[in-house]
C-alpha cells in the first residue's frame, strides 16, 4: 500500500542555501572537480594519441623505402651466346639462359675497363644474384628480344640499395685543385705526383681524425677502469690508442689511410684513384676505374673526393662506393616501386624477399579460422543464448567460456602441437593446422560477441514472433538472428583480426619456418604475415630492417581495412526499435 | 486490511454471468509461481466469446501474468510455473499433447509497447501467414495482408508504402499494424497487455474503436490500466488485486455496482 508510516524521530529539516560561504565554497569545489577530471581525460588522450602518432610515423617513415627498390636500367644485350646457344628459342631454353652472365655484362659496359679479380668481383657485387629476373621475364615474352639490345632494369643488390636510399657515407668533392698532377699509370697500383701541396691540409685532417679516435679509446678505457674492469681486458684498447697516438703525433708528413678514418679519392683524367698513402704533394693508391690516360692534369681538372665516413662503419666498401657513384653520375640509377614484394615468397637476399607467400598464409589460415569459427561460434552462441536451459552445467559452460577467451594464445599453440600435430599428425607448418589452432583461440571471443549481440535484440521482438505463433527457432532464425547479424559480423571480424595479428601460437606449429615458396594449398608449408615480421627483424642486414617495416604496414593496412569493414557493416545494419 | 480473498466472491460463475453467450476460456483454480512468488492464487473465470473482457487492477496485481497464461506466453520463462485448469472451447491448453506454438497461432497476442518487425509493413502482417502456410499464392497472401490492414483501419494510411519498413510508422500505427499481424492468423482470441499505455489520446481511441469492430469477430481480452478504457470497450470486467481475482461481472455492474470493498475502493480512485 502507498502510506508509509516513518517510525522514530523526523531529522531537522535542511535546505540547499545559495548564498552562505560554505555552499559556494561546495560549488566551487565541485566544479573544480569538474575541471580536473576533464584535464586529466585530455591529457591521458593526449598522450595516447602522441604516442600513436610516434609509432605510426617511425613505421612509415622506415617502411616507405622498403616499397621502393633500385634498378640499374641499362641498355642490355640479350647475348644469344649467353641466352640460346643453341638458338633452339623455345619458352625452357630462353628460361634457364644465364641471365646473370648478361646483366653483369651490362654493368660492365657501363663502367668499361675495370680489371682484376676482386675488382670485378665488387663491381658484380653491386648486382642482385635475382638482377636478370625482369630481363627473363621479357625475354620469355619476348622471345625476339634475343641478340637485341634491350632497356631493362637490373636489380641492385640489398647493400647498394640501402646505400642509396640512406646515403651510406656524405660525400666531400674538392675540386680547386692547385697543382698539376701527373699518374704513373692507368691501372693497378698508381702514384700521383702534384705540382702543390694540395693534400697538406688532407694529411692534417686524418691526423686530426686520428687524434679524435684516440680520445675516444682513452675515454673507454677510463669509463671501464671505473667500473673496474681488469688492467688486462683493457690492455688491447691501450695498445690501439697507443698506435694511434704514434701516429698523429709523428712529424713525418706522409699518412697511411685505414678504414677506421675518412676515405679520399683522387678523380683523374676520366679514372677513379682511391688513396692509400699521402703526403702534402704525392698520393700512392690503388686504381678503382681506370684512368684514360697518364698525361699530366692542369689544376682543377682533378679532384679530391672524400667519402666521410670511415669504411669500417659502411656496409658497402670504397669500391662499391666509387662504382654506385659512378653509375649515379652516368644517370643508369632509377629508385622504381618494388611491385615484386607484393609477388615474391620470403628469401635470403634481402632485394629479391617478399610478402606474397606469407599473405597468401595468412589468407588460406584466415579462411580455415573463419570457416570453422563462424558457423561453430553463432550456432553455439544461439544455443547458449536462446535455447539452453539456465542451469549449473550451462553456468559452468559459460565462466569457461569466458575463461578460454583469457587464455594466453601460446597454450593454444601447445594443444594444437600435442593434439594436431602429434595426436592426429598433420602435416607441419600448415595453414590447416594453423587454422585449427586459431580457431580454438578465436571461438570464445566469436561466442562473447554473437551472444552479446544476441542478448541486445529486445526481448519484445521474440515476443512478438512468439505471440503470432513461430516456433522458438522461427522467431531466432527469422527475427533475432538477422537483428543480431552487425554485432555478430563485427565481433567476427574483430576476431579475424585478432587472429590475423597472432604469432604465438604458430610459433608452436612451426609456422616460423624460413619458406620461400608460395603456398598453394592448405597442407604446404606456410608462414604469415606477422611470423614473416618476426623472422625478418631477427636478421642483421638493414634492408630487412626496411623489409620488415613495410611488412609491417601491410599487415597494419590489412588490419585497418577489416576493422573499417566492421564499423562499416555496423553501421549499414545498425538498426533502431 | 484484510488481504485474504473473500471465498463469497471467488465462488463466481457463469451461471452468474448475465449474458448467453457461450465461455470460450475456462480458468479453474489457477496458481502461477515466479520461483518462489505466488504471483497468482486461486484464479477461477469464465470468458465468453466474442465479447471484449477486461483485466483491471493495480501494477503487479497479476493480471498480465494472467493474460499471458492464456497462450503460454509464460512458458518462456524458466521460473515460472503455472497449476490449476486454463480450458479453450473445453480443452486443456496444458494439455502435454497440445503444442504451445499451435495455440499461440489460434490466441494471438497485442503487447504494451508497439513491436512490429524491422521488416516492411507488408512483411509484418504477411508473416504470421507465411509461416502458418495461411496462403497457396502470392497474391491470395496480397489478400490476407490487405484486408487483415483493413480490419485493423490502416489500410488507406499506408497501401501506397507497404515497403516501408514498419518501425517508421507513427506509435498509433505501429499498434495497429500489430494488430493487423494479430489478425492475419485469424487467431479465435486476441490478448491485448496493456496496448494503448504507450499511445496518445487519438491514438488510443483508434485502437478503441478498432477494438469494438473486432469483437463481432474475436474474443477479445484486454488488460488495462485505465479504468475509463476499461468501461468504454468491454462488455464483462474482471479486477485483480494482490494476486486475488477480486471480482468479475459484467462491466456495468463492476462500475456501478460493486459488491467488494476492495473494488468499489479501486474504482473510486482510493488506491492503485
Amino acid at each position: 500500500m502507498t502510506d508509509i508510516t516513518a517510525g522514530g524521530v523526523s531529522p531537522p529539516i535542511r535546505r540547499v542555501e545559495f548564498d552562505t560561504a560554505e555552499s559556494k565554497a561546495r560549488l566551487r569545489g565541485r566544479y573544480r572537480s569538474e575541471a580536473r577530471f576533464k584535464a586529466y581525460g585530455i591529457a591521458a588522450l593526449a598522450v595516447a594519441a602522441a604516442f600513436l602518432i610516434a609509432l605510426l610515423s617511425s613505421i612509415v617513415m622506415r617502411g616507405i623505402p622498403g616499397f621502393f627498390q633500385h634498378y640499374l636500367v641499362a641498355d642490355v644485350l640479350v647475348d644469344a651466346a649467353k641466352i640460346d646457344p643453341e638458338g633452339k628459342g623455345d619458352a625452357a631454353t630462353l628460361r634457364a639462359g644465364d641471365y646473370t652472365a648478361v646483366a653483369r655484362a651490362a654493368l660492365a659496359d657501363a663502367i668499361p675497363g675495370v680489371e682484376g679479380r676482386q675488382l670485378k668481383r665488387e663491381l658484380n657485387g653491386l648486382l642482385s644474384s635475382g638482377a636478370g629476373d625482369a630481363l627473363r621475364e621479357m625475354v620469355v615474352a619476348d622471345p625476339s628480344l634475343v641478340g637485341q639490345r634491350v632497356r631493362a632494369p637490373l636489380l641492385l643488390a640489398d647493400e647498394a640499395d640501402v646505400f642509396l636510399k640512406d646515403s651510406g657515407t656524405k660525400i666531400r668533392v674538392l675540386t680547386d685543385t692547385r697543382g698539376v698532377a701527373s699518374p704513373s699509370a692507368t691501372t693497378g697500383d698508381v702514384t700521383i705526383l702534384v705540382g702543390a701541396n694540395d693534400f697538406a691540409d688532407d694529411v692534417a685532417l686524418v691526423k686530426a681524425e686520428l687524434k679524435a679516435l684516440a680520445e675516444g679509446i682513452d675515454e673507454t678505457v677510463a669509463r671501464r677502469k671505473a667500473r673496474g674492469a681488469t688492467v688486462e681486458s683493457l690492455a688491447d684498447l691501450e695498445k690501439e690508442a697507443a698506435d694511434l697516438r704514434r701516429r698523429y703525433e709523428a712529424a713525418a708528413t706522409s699518412e697511411t689511410l685505414d678504414t677506421k678514418t675518412a676515405s679520399r679519392l683522387v678523380g683523374i683524367n676520366g679514372g677513379l684513384v682511391k688513396v692509400k698513402e699521402m703526403t702534402p704533394t704525392l698520393v700512392k693508391g690503388e686504381v678503382i676505374i681506370p684512368l684514360k690516360s697518364t698525361a699530366d692534369a692542369a689544376p682543377g681538372t682533378w679532384d679530391i673526393r672524400v667519402y666521410e665516413t670511415p669504411e669500417s662503419n659502411r656496409n658497402l666498401n670504397d669500391r662499391g662506393v666509387a662504382f654506385l657513384e659512378e653509375l649515379k653520375a652516368k644517370g643508369l640509377i632509377e629508385s622504381q616501386f618494388n611491385f615484386a614484394f607484393f609477388t615474391r615468397g620470403d628469401s635470403r637476399e634481402a632485394e629479391l624477399a617478399g610478402i606474397q607467400g606469407a599473405l597468401v598464409g595468412s589468407i588460406l589460415t584466415l579462411l580455415v579460422t573463419i570457416g570453422l569459427c563462424l558457423p561453430i561460434g553463432v550456432l553455439a552462441a544461439i544455443y547458449l543464448e536462446e535455447f539452453a536451459p539456465k542451469n549449473r552445467i550451462t553456468e559452468l559452460i559459460e565462466i569457461n567460456i569466458n575463461n578460454l577467451a583469457a587464455v594466453p594464445s601460446i597454450v593454444f599453440g601447445l594443444l594444437g602441437l600435442a593434439v594436431f600435430l602429434n595426436f592426429f599428425g598433420m602435416p607441419r607448418s600448415a595453414p590447416l593446422v594453423g587454422g585449427l589452432v586459431l580457431a580454438l583461440l578465436v571461438l570464445p571471443t566469436i561466442i562473447i560477441a554473437s551472444r552479446a549481440a544476441l542478448k541486445s535484440v529486445p526481448p519484445s521482438i521474440r515476443e512478438a514472433a512468439l505471440g503470432i505463433g513461430a516456433s522458438k527457432q522461427q522467431a531466432v532464425f527469422h527475427h533475432v538472428l538477422p537483428l543480431a547479424m552487425p554485432g555478430i559480423m563485427t565481433g567476427t571480424i574483430i576476431g579475424m583480426a585478432h587472429a590475423l595479428g597472432e604469432t604465438a601460437p604458430l610459433l608452436m606449429i612451426g609456422m616460423i619456418a624460413f619458406i620461400v615458396d608460395v603456398p598453394s594449398s592448405l597442407t604446404q608449408a606456410a608462414t604469415v604475415l606477422p611470423v614473416q615480421i618476426f623472422l625478418w627483424s631477427d636478421l642483421p642486414e638493414p634492408a630487412f630492417k626496411m623489409k620488415t617495416a613495410a611488412a609491417i604496414m601491410v599487415l597494419l593496412a590489412v588490419l585497418f581495412v577489416m576493422n573499417g569493414l566492421a564499423i562499416w557493416l555496423r553501421k549499414k545494419f545498425e538498426r533502431r526499435w | 486490511m484484510d488481504m485474504r480473498p473473500d471465498p463469497l466472491i471467488m465462488m463466481t460463475t457463469p451461471a452468474q454471468a448475465p449474458t448467453t453467450t457461450p465461455t470460450k476460456v475456462a480458468a479453474n483454480n489457477v496458481n502461477v509461481y515466479y520461483g518462489a512468488k505466488h504471483a497468482l492464487k486461486d484464479v477461477s473465470v469464465d470468458i465468453p466469446e466474442k465479447s471484449v473482457t477486461a483485466f483491471i487492477g493495480p501494477s503487479g496485481c497479476g493480471k498480465s501474468t494472467f493474460l499471458r497464461c492464456i497462450n503460454r506466453m509464460n512458458d518462456t520463462v524458466a521460473s515460472c510455473r503455472v497449476e490449476g485448469l486454463i480450458q479453450i472451447d473445453g480443452k486443456d491448453i496444458y494439455d502435454p499433447a497440445l503444442d504451445p506454438v499451435q495455440l499461440r497461432a489460434r490466441v494471438g497476442m497485442v503487447f504494451q509497447k508497439p513491436n512490429p518487425f524491422p521488416k516492411s509493413i507488408y512483411d509484418n502482417v504477411a508473416y504470421g501467414p507465411r509461416i502458418h502456410g495461411l496462403s497457396r499464392s502470392k497474391a491470395e497472401l496480397d489478400q490476407i495482408v490487405e484486408s487483415s490492414l483493413r480490419k485493423a483501419s490502416l489500410w488507406e494510411e499506408v497501401k501506397d508504402r507497404l515497403n516501408d519498413s514498419g518501425t517508421g510508422l507513427s506509435g498509433g500505427q505501429q499498434q495497429r499494424l500489430c494488430i493487423a499481424r494479430t489478425i492475419a492468423i485469424n487467431p479465435e482470441i486476441i490478448l491485448m497487455d496493456e496496448p494503448c499505455s504507450a499511445l496518445d489520446p487519438i491514438a488510443t481511441a483508434r485502437i478503441e474503436e478498432l477494438m469494438e469492430e473486432l469483437r463481432h469477430n474475436f474474443t477479445i481480452i484486454i488488460v488495462t490500466h485505465s479504468m475509463q478504457q476499461a468501461a468504454r470497450v468491454s462488455q464483462r470486467t474482471a479486477f485483480f488485486h494482490l494476486g486475488i481475482l477480486v471480482e468479475t461481472g459484467s462491466t456495468s455492474d463492476i462500475f456501478t455496482n460493486p459488491t467488494d470493498k476492495r473494488t468499489q475502493d479501486y474504482i473510486t480512485g482510493r488506491f492503485g
